[in-house]
């Protein structure tokens, strides 16, 4: 008996092997259209039919982090859209989630090594794709695309510059968020008599007053939405000019300047929760909401998660009732972006089919029908704002209207290298709290990568 | 003749897998060797030569580092001991032939079965560091039922943070570890033990004299095997707590001077460290083990 | 002292403990059952308003394919490489050649190397040899990788069997082959049910691979799980689901031969 229990497990084992052989021998042929295979399995029927002349049938596969919530319901309709315009390319949406460990970033980066680029992929715009991807001669310059679509016209005339390189432009903005934001409780605002603090003292006078309440005076979460606190205090503290100074190298890191500024942000780590290492950056935001903090500084993201419904995911109140906003102190009449964009690969497999990505992720058609779901407000200044909630229209109107300064923390001014290593100079002083040694390893970050000498 | 055929045939047999180690291993190591002697920073290779830099620049010029390497002695000690600690525990308690005993054995191994990340998303959960009004997670179990002073912050606890990533690390490896003991414990003859009894030994002096001197080896191949898994570490801290500095150890920070920092000089480097703590670790034992089984 | 310990004494750390292991389990079940808006840190423990499937559905219906990859990798995957172990196990146990005793630790040291160090070399070798993109490539590395854990185990269980039994069949004339079918095989099934539990385990659980190796439609279940976080609101209640959901069959596997795995290990199949 025993012997034929082995009998059949070997058997198994030969099947296996032999089975193994033969999906080899299949996914040979399916190899050519690596990464072109779309996400649900009831086309994968077409996609492996249409094998290695993909390129004429007409395929894109887009690489995005956009996999959950608003942004997934976003994209999903931003493709609906691309199906209406293109129904002869298929759309292959490979989007990896970024979430723990930065999967996306790793995944892509092995992919662009391997020589197997994704037609068109997502990155912040600005540093984060300039100083990564033309340095290493992997996107093409889209002016002609600008021009032939008259997009100079439509986008802020000082966005431009931040995704340029020598006067070309490398990427195509699908949406604009806002940075420099706080996030109030009006409620509680009101009960500890202050008003919203426009500057960094009026911030420290206030949390005076909320702390004797016994409330947190600012929510905070993990370690990177430290660095975004960190580049609004920046901003607040040393003004437009000299904040883009850091990234041109006309800012010297190791001015006094940067030290009161450095001080300053030493300061408002003082008024802030004890756990925040242990929050998202939602459990940091709903501290505001559910009245346990003053204040929220974090990027206009927190109004989708603040204003949608339950049902997707969001906790469904009113803006201007249950939550107020502002310019983070010190920075009005300044809007500090990101932007999420695409942009177009040197050899990319399918170069028409991702033009005609472009084309849509640009227009007007496809920015009213990606933003107002995933909660942030078009590049273009041509949206219809009565698509967009009471936040996002005053946001739109700043966006028009607002000097325009970019992120560090989501990738606009600094490459990844850069910022990597503000990144570990902060965590180190979040540990230690020593200024000194904080402003030296930001001013060594910046030598070693290049940016000031 | 047939010695020699036979011993050719017994290396044929391994061979593919000689040729399928050589390269996923050996080889992708000379790779990850040499990048870590370049000056590659960005996306696409540089193999220009940097001699030592990366690596003088990590043990003596990078105070991130030190922290890794402070959080990885301190989550290794916790994690191994804790492992073996309650894993040998249990096996003697489920060595004392008690009702039920397959069902808690299985019940201990059970966390084997769920990847790291899983175990990170709930634990990250249950450690929840607020206190006060937010209190919740454990912080709220013991509120709740009066074990007040259990009360901590958790990961967030100043220096001390990474001690916390040890529990769910213990949580999910010392069901293993009981099973390494139990199999010891019962290989034991029970003439042993009987001789020890008529020679008038307590139950606990039975273990502590006799028992347990003859685990030794079980330890010696638990502590291989938890230590190197510590060495490791990398999801679990990333689900439990994101990636702060100061729980960073050299896995993470690999990882993101790699992938977000691009620094792949560094990142190999530092992966080269790492192997060569690994190695240090584990040629000595497999040295050892091969030594002891040539001598029986 | 008494000679013997005070047997219900026993139980009471035996339950404070199970308390410990079953904390976690208890969070996932109770948090996938409920509602998004009952989802909160403050109530984490307690029970949902009512028994409500819904997440249980969302959660299948976006990782329903993946499951079926997972299972189509799984397999041959852990197959193939308790296969090779075993053979491995054999030759370098009680068939060795000149050289065995430097040719074992060095294959066991792969088990070592901290596997995100040969990313970026891994995929550029599986585009060279074409298998990038697909399941087939995926299953190669968990099998190259498996090759230290399941020889060792192998080789291990074989060195405790005497080696009289080889000798003789040797004398009878027997080759390797011959040898290994006739004698060990049908001794190995507790160190193949030991091997194959524990590679099965190791390829369903492994992410890092999975995500740098395939294409979305030949992702298995645990990327396909990681996707249903984006970056800006996770539905917990959901993702407990789908964890749930990505973790079952893998439980079920210890539920149910967790007792063989066991028996297999207390053999000595896995004691280093």
């Amino acid at each position: 008996m025993k012997r034929y229990g082995l009998m059949v497990l070997l058997l198994l084992v030969v099947l296996t092997v032999a089975s193994c052989g033969n999906r080899t021998a299949t996914t040979e042929t399916d190899s050519g259209s690596a990464g072109e295979m779309s996400e649900t399995t009831d086309s994968e029927g077409t996609t492996e039919e249409s094998g290695d002349t993909s390129a004429e049938t007409g395929e894109v596969e887009v690489f995005s982090w956009w996999t959950g919530g608003g942004e997934a319901a976003g994209l999903e309709a931003m493709i609906e859209l691309f199906a209406e315009e293109y129904p002869d390319i298929t759309f292959n949406n490979a989007a990896v989630a970024g979430g723990a460990g930065t999967n996306a970033r790793a995944v892509l980066a092995t992919r662009l090594q391997a020589g197997d680029p994704p037609d068109s992929w997502q990155g912040h715009a600005g540093q984060e794709l300039i100083g990564t991807y033309v340095a290493a001669n992997q996107i093409q310059p889209l002016n002609d695309m600008y021009e032939a679509n008259g997009w100079m016209e439509v986008m802020p005339e000082t966005l431009i510059p931040l995704i340029s390189q020598d006067g070309n432009i490398y990427s195509v903005p699908v949406n604009i968020h806002r940075a420099n934001v706080m996030w109030t409780n009006p409620t509680l605002l009101a009960e500890a008599n202050v008003d919203v603090p426009t500057s960094w003292d009026e911030f420290f006078t206030a949390c005076e007053a909320i702390e004797a309440m016994d409330k947190v005076c600012l929510a905070m979460g993990e370690q990177w939405t430290a660095m975004h606190l960190l580049e609004t205090v920046l901003l607040g503290s040393l003004g437009v000019e000299r904040y883009n100074g850091l990234w041109t190298g006309e800012t010297d890191w190791a001015s006094a300047e940067v030290t009161t500024a450095l001080e300053s942000f030493a300061q408002v780590l003082d008024h802030v929760n004890s756990d925040a290492s242990a929050l998202s950056w939602q459990d940091a935001a709903q501290l505001v909401v559910n009245g346990d903090a003053a204040f929220n500084i974090m990027g206009d993201w927190v109004n989708g998660y603040f204003a949608s419904s339950p049902d997707s995911g969001g906790l469904g109140l009113t803006p201007n009732d249950a939550y107020g906003w502002a310019a983070s102190p010190g920075t009005a009449g300044t809007f500090q972006f990101l932007s999420d964009s695409f942009v177009l690969p040197v050899d990319a497999p399918h170069p028409d089919g991702a033009t005609a990505w472009l084309n849509v992720a640009g227009s007007k058609a496809g920015q009213e029908a990606f933003n107002p779901v995933k909660g942030s407000i078009c590049a273009r200044t041509d949206c219809d704002a009565a698509l967009f909630d009471a936040y996002l229209q005053s946001a739109m109107d700043d966006w028009s209207s607002n000097e325009v300064v970019g992120s560090l923390t989501h990738g606009v001014v600094a490459n990844d290298s850069w910022k990597s290593e503000i990144d570990t100079a902060l965590g180190l002083f979040l540990t230690d709290r020593n200024v000194e040694s904080f402003q030296s390893a930001l001013a060594a970050a910046c030598a070693s990568i290049g940016a000031c000498q | 003749m047939r010695i020699k055929r036979d011993a050719l045939l017994g290396f044929l047999m391994v061979l593919p897998s000689i040729i399928a180690i050589g390269i996923f291993v050996y080889g992708f190591i000379g790779w990850t060797g040499r990048v870590s002697l370049s000056n590659w920073v960005g996306l696409l290779p540089n193999y220009e030569w940097a001699g030592l830099k990366n690596y003088t620049n990590l043990l003596f010029n990078d105070p991130r580092f030190m922290v890794d390497i402070r959080n990885t002695v301190i989550f290794t000690v916790l994690f191994v001991l804790g492992c073996l600690i309650l894993g040998l525990f249990l096996a003697v308690l489920l060595d004392q032939g008690l009702r039920g005993e397959a069902f808690f054995r299985s019940l201990f191994l059970f966390p084997m079965a769920i990847s790291f990340i899983v175990t990170g998303v709930v634990w990250r959960w249950l450690m929840n560091p607020a206190q006060g009004s937010r209190i919740s997670g454990l912080n709220l179990l013991f509120d709740r039922i009066g074990l007040d002073s259990l009360i901590n912050s958790w990961h967030a606890t100043p220096t001390w943070g990474i001690a916390a990533i040890a529990i769910p690390a213990i949580w999910q490896m010392s069901g293993y570890t009981m099973a390494l003991y139990l199999g010891g414990l019962r290989a034991i003859p029970d003439d042993l033990r009987e001789a020890a009894r008529v020679d008038g030994a307590s139950e606990v002096e039975i273990y502590r004299h006799v028992i347990l001197p003859l685990l030794r080896p079980v330890t010696l191949s638990a502590m291989i095997i938890l230590g190197h898994i510590s060495l490791k570490v990398f999801d679990l801290i990333i689900a439990v707590a994101g990636k702060q500095l100061a729980l960073d150890v050299p896995a993470i920070y690999m990882w993101t001077t790699t992938f977000d920092g691009q620094f792949y000089g560094r990142g190999a480097a530092i992966a080269m460290l790492l192997l060569l703590s690994v190695a240090i670790l584990v040629i000595p034992y497999l040295y050892y083990t091969i030594r002891t089984e040539a001598e029986l | 002292m008494s000679l013997r310990l005070n047997r219900l004494l026993l139980y009471l750390p035996l339950i404070v403990i199970t308390l410990f292991f079953l904390l976690p389990l208890y969070v996932v079940v109770v948090t996938s059952f409920k509602s998004f808006d009952e989802v909160s840190l403050q109530r984490m423990w307690q029970l949902p308003s009512g028994i409500n499937f819904d997440n249980f559905r969302l959660a299948w219906e976006q990782l329903a394919p993946h499951l079926w990859n997972s299972i189509k990798l799984v397999v041959p995957a852990a197959l193939l490489s308790s296969a090779l172990g075993s053979l491995n196990g054999f030759v370098l146990a009680k068939w060795k050649f000149p050289g065995a005793d430097i040719v074992f630790p060095a294959l066991l040291f792969g088990m070592f190397i901290p596997y995100q160090a040969v990313l970026i070399p891994l995929v550029q070798f599986m585009r060279t040899i074409d298998l990038y993109g697909g399941l087939p490539g995926l299953i190669l590395t968990h099998v190259i990788y498996g090759i230290p854990i399941t020889t060792l185990t192998f080789r291990n269980f074989y060195a405790a069997i005497p080696s009289e039994l080889i000798e003789a069949a040797r004398i009878d004339g027997a080759g390797m082959l011959q040898t290994y079918w006739n004698i060990l095989l049908p001794i190995s099934i507790p160190a193949f049910v030991v091997v194959l539990i524990w590679q099965f385990t190791a390829a369903w659980n492994d992410f890092l691979f999975a995500v740098v190796l395939t294409n979305p439609s030949n992702w298995p279940i645990t990327v396909a799980l990681n996707n249903m976080a984006g970056s800006q609101i996770i539905q917990w209640n959901v993702q407990m689901a789908g964890a749930f959901l990505a973790a079952l069959p893998t439980l079920l596997v210890y539920i149910f031969l967790g007792r063989y795995f066991l028996r297999g290990m207390l053999a000595g199949a896995l004691k280093g």
